[in-house]
C-alpha cells in the first residue's frame, strides 16, 4: 500500500496518523509530485489535517520530548528519497516503547535520522556563513542561495537577530522561494526563472566597490607558503562558489 | 571609498595575516532592535583562504609603521616594505559594510607601534568605541592588548572588545631577547595578568548584578611562533599549560614559522613546520577537551611530539597497561582516551549502550575510526584476550595502511584553526 501526501510536513504527519487509524503499515509514503502510479499498487490519498498532524506531534513529544519532533522536522526538510519511511519508523518505534528511544544509536534507522540531521545542521551553518548580501538601489540587501537541502525555514531567526534594522531578502533559486524581512519575517516567492542572478544595474555603486574591496581582502590574506587547495575546497565546496563574491570570476 | 583604501587594505591585511587567530567564538552578545550584529557563541567562518584557514573576522593592522625591530615580524622597522595607515573612520566603514553584507563576524584589529604604545592603543580603543557606541555594532571585536599600554587603556579596551590578545610570539624569554631586542616577558605578562584578574572580577559581579557590563566575554588568547627558535614541544606545551592555568587563557595559537624574513637573527627554514604545528594543536586539544595532563603527552623520554602519529595514539602506544578499554562499561573519560574515538562518538557510545550491548557494527556506524580504534577496545563481540598488544606492531600497521591519513610527510585534514568548537 502506498500513502500519497501533499508534500507538506503536516501532510506527512497526517499520513502517520492515518496508518494508526487504518491499522496498516504502508509500503511507501510518497509526496504527490513524486508519485508514479503503478498497476498493482493500492494507493491511499492522505488528507492533510492539522488536528491529526498535531496529535502525532504532541504524542511524539510526550514520549521523546521536543528534541524528537525537531529532529523529524529537520530531517523532513532534507527532501531525501525515502525520508518519509525513516520518519514513519521513528514515530512508530517511539510510540511503541516505554523509554525515550531518541538516543538509541543501536537502531540503524534512528541513527540514520541523526546522521541526516547532522547534514542539515552543517548546511544551516554553511548558509549562516555563505549568504552574501548585495545592496540594491531600492535599499534592500539581497542574497541568492542554492542549498542542498530546503533550509530556508531554518535560517530566518539567525538573520533576524543579526540584521533587524534593515530590509533584506534571502532567496533559494533552486526551490524558487525565500524569506523577506522588513520589521517582520515572511515567506516570499517570485515567478519562474526570475532571480537567478542579480544584474549589475540593480546594484548601488557602493555595492560594487565593497565587493571589489572584499575580493582584494580575500586575495591579500592568502599565504602561498601554506597553500592547501584540497583543504580549501573541503571547507568551501565548489557548488557554493556561484554566489560567493570572493570566489566568483568577474 | 577610493582606490587608496583598496591599496591600504591590501597592505594591512597582508601584514596581519601571520597572526593565525581568527576565532569569533566564545562570546555571546545580543543585538538591540536598531543595532547591527550579534555574537552567537559558536563562531562562524565566512570563507576559507586557499590554505584552508578560517576567515571569520576582518583581520587588519591599523598601521604597519613600527618603531620596533622584531626579527620574526614582516613589519619590523628595518624591513624595506610599503607602509600604510588607516584612519579611524576607514576601519569603521570597512567593518560596518563588510558585516552588513555577511562577509565577516566582526573585526580583529592589531597594529604596529607608531610614536609610542599608548598612542597606538588609544587609536585601537577609539575604533572599538566608535563601532559600539555610534554604530550600535554588536558583532565580534578582537583587539590587541599592546604590552606596555597603560592599565586604563587596557581596561577600556576590555569594555568594548569580545576578546583581547597579547602575543608572546617567542616561546622563551631567552630566545625572545635575541630576536626582539625591545621586548621582554615581564612587559607581555603584565597586561595578561591584569586582564585575567579583571575578567574574573567582572564575571563575579555579573553573577550578582545582571546589568553589570561585559568585560572581554570571549576571554584572552595568545600566539606562539613555532620553529623560529630552538624550544622543544615539551617546553612549548608546558608554557601553554601554564597560560591556561595561571592566566586563564581561552586559546593558545601555534604558528609554524613561515620564513618571511631574511633577517640573520633567524634560522633559514626550507619550509614552514606545518606538521609540527598540527601536532601541537592536537596536543592542545587533548589538554583542553580530553583531560590529558602535559606530562602524559610529552615527557623526559619524549620531549617532542611524534610527527608520524597523533599524540593520542602515541600516548596509547606508550601506555599499553591501560588498554584495551571495554566500551560497554568504561567511564566517559576512558572512552575518550581510545585512539580513533572523539568526544561526539564517546557521548553517543555512552547514550547508546543504555539500550543494549554495543557490537562492532554499532561502533562503526556511530562513526568511530575503526581501523585505529580496533587495537585499543573491546566490545560485545570482540574479545581481546588473544589479540595481544605489541605497540611497535600496531604502530607499523597503522602507518603502513595504504589508506591511512597519517602517512609520514603528508598533512592530514585536521584544520589548524578549528572552527566550530566553542572555546
Amino acid at each position: 500500500m502506498t500513502f500519497v501526501y501533499d508534500a507538506t510536513y503536516e501532510g506527512l504527519l497526517s499520513a502517520i496518523f492515518e496508518s494508526y487509524r487504518l491499522q496498516t503499515i504502508p509500503l511507501r509514503i510518497v509526496a504527490e509530485d513524486k508519485h508514479q502510479k503503478s498497476l498493482f499498487d493500492q494507493v491511499v490519498t492522505i488528507n492533510t489535517d492539522d488536528t491529526y498532524s498535531n496529535r502525532v506531534k504532541k504524542g511524539l513529544e510526550k514520549k521523546c520530548g521536543k528534541q524528537a519532533s525537531n529532529l523529524i522536522y529537520r530531517c523532513f526538510l532534507s527532501e531525501k528519497p525515502g525520508i518519509e519511511m525513516l520518519i514513519f519508523h521513528f514515530v512508530r518505534t517511539a510510540m511503541k516503547h516505554e523509554e525515550n528511544v531518541l538516543q538509541n544509536y543501536r537502531d540503524e534507522q534512528i541513527l540514520q535520522l541523526h546522521q541526516i540531521n547532522k547534514q542539515i545542521g552543517r548546511e544551516v551553518h554553511r548558509m549562516h556563513a555563505f549568504v552574501r548580501f548585495q545592496e540594491t538601489k531600492d535599499g534592500m540587501m539581497t542574497s541568492l542561495i542554492n542549498p542542498d537541502f530546503n533550509v530556508i525555514p531554518l535560517i530566518g531567526k539567525h538573520f533576524v537577530d543579526r540584521y533587524p534594522a534593515f530590509e533584506w531578502l534571502i532567496y533559494d533559486t533552486k526551490r524558487r522561494y525565500g524569506i523577506h524581512y522588513k520589521d517582520s519575517l515572511s515567506f516570499i516567492t517570485f515567478g519562474e526563472n526570475q532571480h537567478r542572478y542579480l544584474a549589475g544595474e540593480v546594484l548601488t555603486s557602493a555595492e560594487n566597490q565593497y565587493q571589489q574591496l572584499w575580493k582584494s581582502y580575500f586575495r591579500a590574506v592568502d599565504i602561498p607558503e601554506r597553500r592547501n587547495l584540497k583543504l580549501h575546497v573541503q571547507h568551501v565546496p565548489k557548488r557554493y562558489w556561484k554566489y560567493l563574491i570572493e570566489k566568483s570570476e568577474a | 571609498m577610493n582606490h587608496r583604501v583598496k591599496e591600504k587594505l591590501e597592505i594591512l591585511a597582508d601584514a596581519a595575516k601571520y597572526d593565525v587567530s581568527c576565532a569569533s567564538s566564545g562570546s555571546k552578545r545580543k543585538n538591540t532592535k536598531d543595532g547591527l550584529g550579534n555574537a552567537t557563541g559558536m563562531g562562524i567562518c565566512h570563507t576559507y583562504t586557499q590554505d584552508g584557514r578560517c576567515v571569520s573576522l576582518l583581520k587588519i593592522l591599523l598601521t604597519n609603521h613600527c618603531i620596533f625591530d622584531c626579527a620574526y615580524c614582516v613589519s619590523r622597522r628595518s624591513n624595506d616594505i610599503k607602509r600604510a595607515a588607516f584612519t579611524v573612520q576607514e576601519v569603521v566603514d570597512l567593518t560596518i559594510n563588510f558585516y552588513k553584507r555577511n562577509y565577516i563576524e566582526g573585526l580583529f584589529l592589531s597594529s604596529g607601534i607608531f610614536k609610542n604604545v599608548d598612542y597606538t592603543m588609544e587609536r585601537l580603543v577609539r575604533i572599538a568605541k566608535k563601532l559600539r557606541e555610534e554604530h550600535k555594532f554588536n558583532g565580534y571585536i578582537h583587539l590587541k592588548a599592546i604590552p606596555g599600554a597603560s592599565d586604563e587603556l587596557i581596561h577600556e579596551a576590555g569594555l568594548y572588545a569580545d576578546r583581547l590578545s597579547v602575543n608572546l610570539e617567542i616561546p622563551s624569554e631567552q630566545s625572545l631577547k635575541k630576536v626582539a631586542p625591545e621586548k621582554d616577558y615581564a612587559t607581555a605578562y603584565k597586561p595578561m595578568n591584569y586582564l585575567s584578574e579583571a575578567i574574573t572580577e567582572y564575571k563575579k559581579e555579573k553573577k550578582v548584578i545582571k546589568s553589570a557590563p561585559k568585560f572581554t566575554p570571549g576571554g584572552q588568547s595568545t600566539q606562539l611562533v613555532i620553529g623560529a627558535t630552538p624550544e622543544n614541544d615539551r617546553h612549548i606545551l608546558n608554557l601553554a599549560d601554564s597560560l591556561y592555568q595561571q592566566q586563564n587563557l581561552k586559546r593558545v595559537y601555534y604558528s609554524g614559522y613561515i620564513p618571511i624574513s631574511d633577517d640573520n637573527r633567524l634560522p633559514v627554514l626550507r619550509q614552514a613546520p606545518l606538521r609540527r604545528e598540527n601536532r601541537l594543536y592536537q596536543a592542545d586539544w587533548l589538554m583542553r577537551f580530553y583531560k590529558f595532563k602535559v606530562d602524559e603527552i610529552v615527557d623526559d623520554n619524549n620531549p617532542n611530539l611524534d610527527l608520524d602519529i597523533d599524540p593520542k595514539l602515541a600516548y596509547a602506544l606508550r601506555n599499553p597497561q591501560f588498554f584495551p578499554i571495554d566500551v560497554n562499561i568504561a567511564d566517559y573519560e576512558w572512552i575518550l582516551r581510545i585512539p580513533g574515538i572523539g568526544a561526539k562518538s564517546a557521548k553517543k557510545i555512552i547514550a547508546a549502550r543504555r539500550f543494549g550491548k554495543l557490537r562492532q557494527e554499532h561502533l562503526k556506524k556511530i562513526g568511530i575510526i575503526w581501523k585505529r580504534a580496533k587495537y585499543f577496545l573491546t566490545c560485545a563481540d570482540r574479545d581481546f584476550i588473544n589479540l595481544g598488544f605489541q605497540p611497535e606492531a600496531i604502530r607499523a600497521q597503522i602507518l603502513h595502511n595504504p589508506k591511512s591519513k597519517s602517512k609520514p610527510g603528508q598533512l592530514n585534514l585536521f584544520a589548524p584553526t578549528p572552527t566550530l568548537l566553542t572555546t
